[in-house]
């Protein structure tokens, strides 16, 4: 609630006219930003949109191209955390920056001034608690950071900004990697936290969780705001959500009608875990018939990777079974899937997609050199192969002096289509695909799309994975999504752009609210 | 065979490894590797005799070694913290280059006759005290007193101060240091740098108190690489790290001194008679640091005993692409 004496006050933090580039993408676009005393200001987006970046300039990390930032009225220079500590800004960020095997003090007086030389750690370990105890925030100053749990490694870092004196703290998706308790107990802290003057910068791509903290709301889409500083109450999450996701001109691409046949990839209640060994699917079932394309939406993060990876044997389900052509391939070697028709793309296309200081010849035959025409007898026809990689050369319009090149001299598109067309020319009856089309110019994009389609037309089954609404709608015959590990709901796509209603439902789906619960609203 | 004698010796031997180890361990807590301690130690054994032969100070030629060695760390800091090369193989070349450039300029020092050396003490009440005074405060060097000065100095330093716990987080997880003002990579130099003066210091110690003299590779033959196998061993703890250096320094008096009387226990001493005996005793405290190192280099029981996380890996700074 914006009171009329907090209006009067100046803002703590006024961010104007801020750009900031990367090679090749605009990640701020003249971005306007301000927060007021005592605020939690929600900073809404997709992955990508531009929200860390901005909040990276604010921390001092990244310096804007253009742009001017006003703490308290007055225009500062923050060229490094340093500075931005000292304006009294200070950054939490996804990844914890925490030393394991030191103790909780040790970590909040890292880097400090003071003490000079020797430190009694007694002394700090009280004054610490007390701090902790001010802001609610329950943490042993002399336990050891690798003992804490994620909840507790966050209020650390919360501790380590305010023992610096921080008036701003900007949380960067603090609650990506938090249990629902824990959740609930930060947003208590940040309530105690504004109650004692503090301003926080909340960013997020969860809408109920910024319906349920925020006061005031920007939404971010690709680099530019979309909605300034909307007052939290009375605004509602469908309107937030077409801020966010927004209502592109999708670039149709020519395609006939789905000829779906039988079910080729039947993924049945799967549970996996990611990399970190924390769960990362959670029951998703789906599956994708012969003849369609079969879109995934979600944000990143939300177990798309594992869940390709499950698919093509790269990870272990810990529970539940994937299926090609009624055969089980999940647990199984990769190889086994292979042999009965799976082909991905996956992701990283310069290190899992291909080896790229092998020549494009041996990339191609990387599924085929086990048998003849390719090898006998376990010895490999080079004339074969390399005839066979011209072949493909020609009919995947692949540009490159010669097959003998190393695959890493070749650009993004081209390599993209020396892998399709690897995975194309087994014939396969399924194909996963991840972000098939990340980083390509609009041309190679286009290319990409085309083969995808040819591989419909041909009757093979495709699941395509991808954070690009506007390519899903474009392809996709059905479309999923993803949303913690499972699947939020299934929608039906016609042959015509999909109406806003639509994809009004996909964005409060790709923010965690389940398409049954949403039509359950709309009817009551 | 006079064990108190041995002891005392083992520990005059064991402050050359307590330096070099403590020096590595200020090396590798700041998450850099380096296996060039032979080098650095050669390097200070050489500059510290020769200086002292030059000008007849040999508090000079320490300080001379301690520059010497710290500066052809300095090969090795750049190397792997500046351009992020692999520590072991910079390691590795820096041992054979210290090796190298001692052997070349340490040409010829062999003859050059005897010098003045460090003085030997006695401390007066401690040296009464049975058994012990005369092991480790009697008629010793006085780099063997600078020794046990160093050994509460350094865990002091490294567990009970400001800049000692910046050194741990460099070696934990730099780009924690980094995110809050630290310079990584300024500290990483300077603690390679530290460890260079510490292995220089640990080569003068032999050439001018332990073993005078220079006896080109074979001063400090392998020792270097001994302490490299005691950071492990102490699990990169200047106190246990102590324990060990004395440990093995009283071993290669032992092992030394078995091989001398006829006797042994009124049995015929099959050190003496059989000098093969006598190599396999002598090859004992390398298989020892062999097989250190060879558990060692196992990441999991790495991290068990406590090796900085991030050591071996080189930070690499950088803004994210998006």
């Amino acid at each position: 609630m914006a009171t009329s004496n907090q209006t009067t006050l100046p803002p703590v933090v006024t961010m104007s006219g801020i750009v900031k580039r990367f090679p090749g993408v605009l990640a701020n676009d003249h971005v306007d930003f301000d927060l007021m005393r005592g605020e939690i200001h929600a900073l809404l987006g997709e992955n990508g949109a531009g929200k860390s970046t901005l909040m990276n300039v604010l921390a001092g990390l990244y310096r804007p191209d253009a742009g001017v930032i006003q703490v308290n009225g007055k225009t500062v220079n923050l060229s490094s955390p340093r500075d931005a500590i000292k304006a009294g800004i200070g950054m939490v960020h996804q990844h914890f920056m925490l030393v394991p095997s030191q103790t909780v003090t040790e970590n909040v007086l890292l880097g400090l001034d003071e003490p000079r030389f020797l430190m009694r750690l007694s002394e700090y370990d009280d004054k610490i608690a007390e701090l902790g105890k001010q802001y609610g925030l329950d943490v042993d100053p002399r336990a050891k950071v690798w003992q804490l749990s994620v909840g507790e490694q966050q209020r650390v870092e919360l501790l380590k900004m305010l023992y610096r004196g921080a008036q701003v703290l900007i949380m960067d998706e603090p609650t990506a990697v938090l249990a629902p308790q824990e959740i609930d107990d930060l947003f208590e802290t940040l309530r105690s936290m504004t109650a004692q003057g503090k301003s926080i910068i909340f960013i997020s791509h969860k809408l109920n969780e910024v319906a349920a903290i925020a006061d005031r709301i920007t939404v971010l889409r690709r680099g530019k705001v979309t909605a300034n500083g909307l007052p939290a109450k009375g605004v509602t999450t469908q309107e937030l959500a077409r801020q966010m996701v927004g209502r592109e001109v999708v670039f149709r691409v020519e395609k006939k009608p789905a000829k779906p046949g039988e079910v080729v990839l039947d993924v049945r209640d799967v549970y996996a875990e990611n990399d970190k060994g924390l769960p990362a699917l959670r029951g998703l079932s789906l599956n994708v018939r012969a003849g369609e394309i079969v879109g995934v939406a979600g944000v990143a993060g939300n177990g798309q990777r594992e869940l390709s990876q499950v698919i093509c044997g790269l990870r272990n389900a810990t529970q539940g079974e994937v299926a090609l052509t009624g055969e089980l391939v999940s647990n199984r070697p990769t190889l086994y899937g292979i042999q009965r028709g799976m082909a991905y793309v996956p992701e990283d296309r310069t290190h899992v997609g291909s080896s790229p200081n092998l020549s494009v010849t041996d990339n191609v035959i990387m599924k085929k050199y086990r048998k003849p025409p390719i090898s006998h007898g376990g010895l490999l026809d080079m004339n074969e192969a390399g005839r066979f990689a011209k072949e493909l050369k020609e009919a995947y319009d692949i540009i490159v002096p010669s097959v003998d090149t190393p695959v890493r001299l070749l650009s993004g598109g081209n390599l993209q289509r020396v892998i399709l067309a690897r995975e194309i020319s087994g014939e396969p009856a399924f194909m996963v695909a991840v972000q098939p089309t990340r980083g390509l110019d609009v041309g190679a994009i286009e290319g990409v799309h085309r083969l995808l389609l040819v591989q419909r037309e041909a009757g093979s089954g495709v699941l395509l994975i991808s954070e690009e609404l506007e390519e899903l709608f474009s392809l996709s015959d059905r479309l999923y999504v993803i949303y913690e590990g499972r699947i939020m709901g299934e929608i039906q796509l016609g042959m015509e752009e999909p109406s806003d209603e639509i994809v009004e439902k996909i964005g409060l789906m790709m923010t965690g609210t389940p398409l049954d619960k949403i039509e359950k609203e709309a009817a009551a | 065979m006079d064990f108190i004698i041995i002891l005392q010796a083992g520990v005059a031997t064991g402050t050359v490894l307590l330096f070099a180890t403590i020096g590595e361990i200020f090396s590798e807590r700041a998450g850099v590797l380096n296996l060039g301690v032979e080098g650095m130690m050669l390097i200070g054994a050489m500059s510290a005799f020769s200086t002292t032969i030059a000008t007849g100070n040999p508090w000079l030629g320490l300080l001379v070694a301690m520059f010497a060695a710290g500066l052809i760390s300095q090969v090795h800091a750049f190397i792997t913290i500046t351009l992020h090369a692999d520590q072991v193989v910079s390691g590795l070349a820096l041992t054979f280059l210290g090796t190298g450039i001692s052997l070349v300029l340490g040409e010829g020092l062999s003859k050059a006759g005897t010098v003045s050396l460090l003085p030997n003490l006695s401390i007066p009440l401690l040296s009464q005290i049975p058994l012990l005074g005369p092991i480790f405060f009697a008629r010793q060097s006085i780099l063997v007193y600078i020794g046990y000065l160093m050994i509460p100095l350094a865990w002091y330093y490294i567990n009970r101060t400001r800049p000692g716990l910046h050194l741990r987080a460099v070696g934990e997880y730099p780009s924690a240091a980094d995110a809050l003002g630290i310079n990584v990579f300024r500290m990483r130099y300077f603690y390679v740098f530290v460890g260079g003066m510490l292995a220089g210091l640990a080569g003068a110690t032999i050439s001018l108190a332990v073993a005078p003299g220079w006896f080109s590779e074979l001063t400090t033959a392998g020792q270097g690489w001994i302490a490299i196998g005691l950071v492990i061993f102490a699990q990169w703890d200047p106190v246990r790290a102590a324990v060990g250096s004395y440990a093995f320094g009283a071993l290669r008096r032992l092992i030394l001194d078995i091989q001398g009387p006829l006797t042994l226990l009124g049995f015929d001493n099959p050190f003496y008679y059989n000098p093969y005996w006598g190599f396999f005793l002598q090859m004992l405290p390398y298989a020892f640091t062999v097989i250190v190192l060879v558990i060692g280099s196992r990441e999991a029981i790495r991290k068990r005993l406590g090796a900085p996380a991030a050591l071996g890996n080189p930070y690499i700074r950088g803004e994210r692409g998006l």
